[in-house]
């Protein structure tokens, strides 16, 4: 399993995309495709942009299908920002 | 008609002695600034804008009074910026509330000399002065340094950074701009109101639609690129692994539940959502209770303003829970407007 902590990476508002590709090109996508579960912790995140986790995220969805999201668990989430991941989630899952 | 190697537009005269002569044109860019000019009743200020010489840039304005929103004001820099400043004619304004624009910035930016002094004990007010961005990391930086300067509420911040974080990244990632974004915000104490104008010289929304999309007309890529979804980059629905094309829908989305002014310049069209609507979310802007003009002057380039209002900012989960519904239902339709239909014979 590895662990990535976003709020060292981006800072309370999650909103630089590049981060976030770099993050999935680098971490993740290196984590999943070693058959590895990845916990991405929004811990002191206060919020963030449908941009930001739709970069982090949206390819992942599309990559390896919708069962993807059962390797990946989005820690310690507020509203908002579980709100996000939802929307994002929904549309790429509905899309395909 | 402009010569190779010669930046500014000259005229070509033929003499007697069938000699053909080059002057340089007296024609400018023209900007006039008005007693007033917010989204509500911006028409009269764009219709006035004359963009016939690029390389030059004319501003005059009213003698009396002037209160301007931030979109006008980053749409001057914007255009100032494409001006060397030595061709920048601005006239010394005499009205006194013209020391606003000393204190937004505009004259630094333009890198000319207002001829204004500014009254020691003059209130600054909260304000955000004209700010270029140009990449990524200028955003980034922008965002921590800058909202601070507006003195908000926590709950008030969730809106305001959301909106310049997405308007900015859209400039940097689609505008093709050399001069990226050009902001500006100003709170409005007696409407408690923020309002916020993101402007830039890029290509323009058509051409960026267009890469994906057929868009005949700029009214119409305008209208496209605020349905959730749509992006210039793909025609794939869910966007590329880079972009939705959703950043304009939250936006509107924005203005729209809290009854707030929202407008988009590019091209010759603009697009403005009234804060007399409903309320209720709709994915087509055209829905929406709105106005357009199709035959301004041609803006290369796209300005976008907003007001958003803190008195009764709608709780922003809640509004995030609307835009998810609106959002969902959207995908699902465009999904089943694509289904083969069986062949009944």
């Amino acid at each position: 399993m590895i662990h990535i902590n976003l709020f060292e990476k981006v800072g309370a508002f999650a909103e630089n995309k590049d981060i976030a590709r770099s993050l999935r090109l680098e971490q993740i996508i290196p984590a999943l495709e070693k058959n590895q579960a990845v916990v991405l912790d929004f811990e002191h995140v206060d919020a963030a942009t449908q941009s930001f986790v739709h970069a982090l995220i949206s390819d992942l969805i599309r990559k390896y299908g919708r069962e993807i999201l059962d390797k990946i668990s989005f820690k310690s989430c507020n509203e908002k920002v579980q709100k996000i991941i939802m929307i994002v989630s929904e549309y790429m899952q509905e899309g395909e | 008609m402009y010569l190779p190697g010669f930046p500014v537009m000259l005229t070509k005269y033929q003499i007697p002695g069938n000699i053909e002569i080059y002057l340089r044109n007296y024609i400018k860019m023209k900007i006039y600034l008005p007693n007033s000019a917010f989204i509500g009743n911006i028409n009269p200020f764009l219709k006035g804008l004359d963009f016939s010489d690029p390389t030059r840039l004319q501003i005059t304005a009213n003698e009396n009074w002037i209160t301007i929103h931030p979109v006008v004001l980053s749409l001057i820099a914007s255009l100032g910026l494409l001006v060397e400043s030595g061709e920048i004619d601005c006239v010394t304004m005499k009205a006194k509330s013209a020391h606003y624009l000393e204190r937004m910035g505009l004259f630094r930016i333009l890198g000319i000399k207002s001829g204004l002094t500014i009254t020691e004990h003059e209130s600054a007010g909260r304000f955000i002065p004209l700010t270029q961005i140009k990449n990524s990391n200028e955003l980034t930086s922008f965002i921590n340094d800058m909202i601070p300067l507006l003195h908000l509420q926590p709950a008030q911040v969730d809106p305001i950074r959301y909106v310049i974080s997405e308007l900015v990244r859209n400039v940097i990632e689609h505008a093709g701009s050399k001069n990226g974004a050009i902001i500006s915000a100003q709170y409005y104490q007696k409407s408690n109101r923020i309002s916020i104008g993101i402007v830039d010289t890029g290509v323009g929304i058509k051409k960026t639609i267009n890469q994906s999309h057929l868009a005949l007309t700029d009214i119409e890529a305008v209208r496209l690129a605020l349905i959730p979804g749509i992006t210039g980059t793909t025609k794939r629905e869910g966007g590329t692994e880079y972009n939705a094309g959703a950043g304009l829908f939250f936006i509107k989305a924005i203005a729209t539940v809290n009854h707030d002014f929202f407008m988009i310049y590019s091209g010759n069209a603009l697009y403005k959502l009234l804060k007399s609507g409903s309320g209720k979310l709709f994915a087509d802007p055209f829905s929406d209770k709105y106005s357009f003009e199709e035959k301004l002057p041609f803006f290369q380039g796209t300005a976008v303003g907003i007001d958003i209002s803190l008195d009764d900012t709608k709780e922003f989960s809640s509004l995030l829970e609307l835009i998810r519904e609106v959002y969902f239902k959207t995908v699902r339709e465009r999904k089943k407007a694509r289904y083969k239909k069986p062949n009944f014979i």
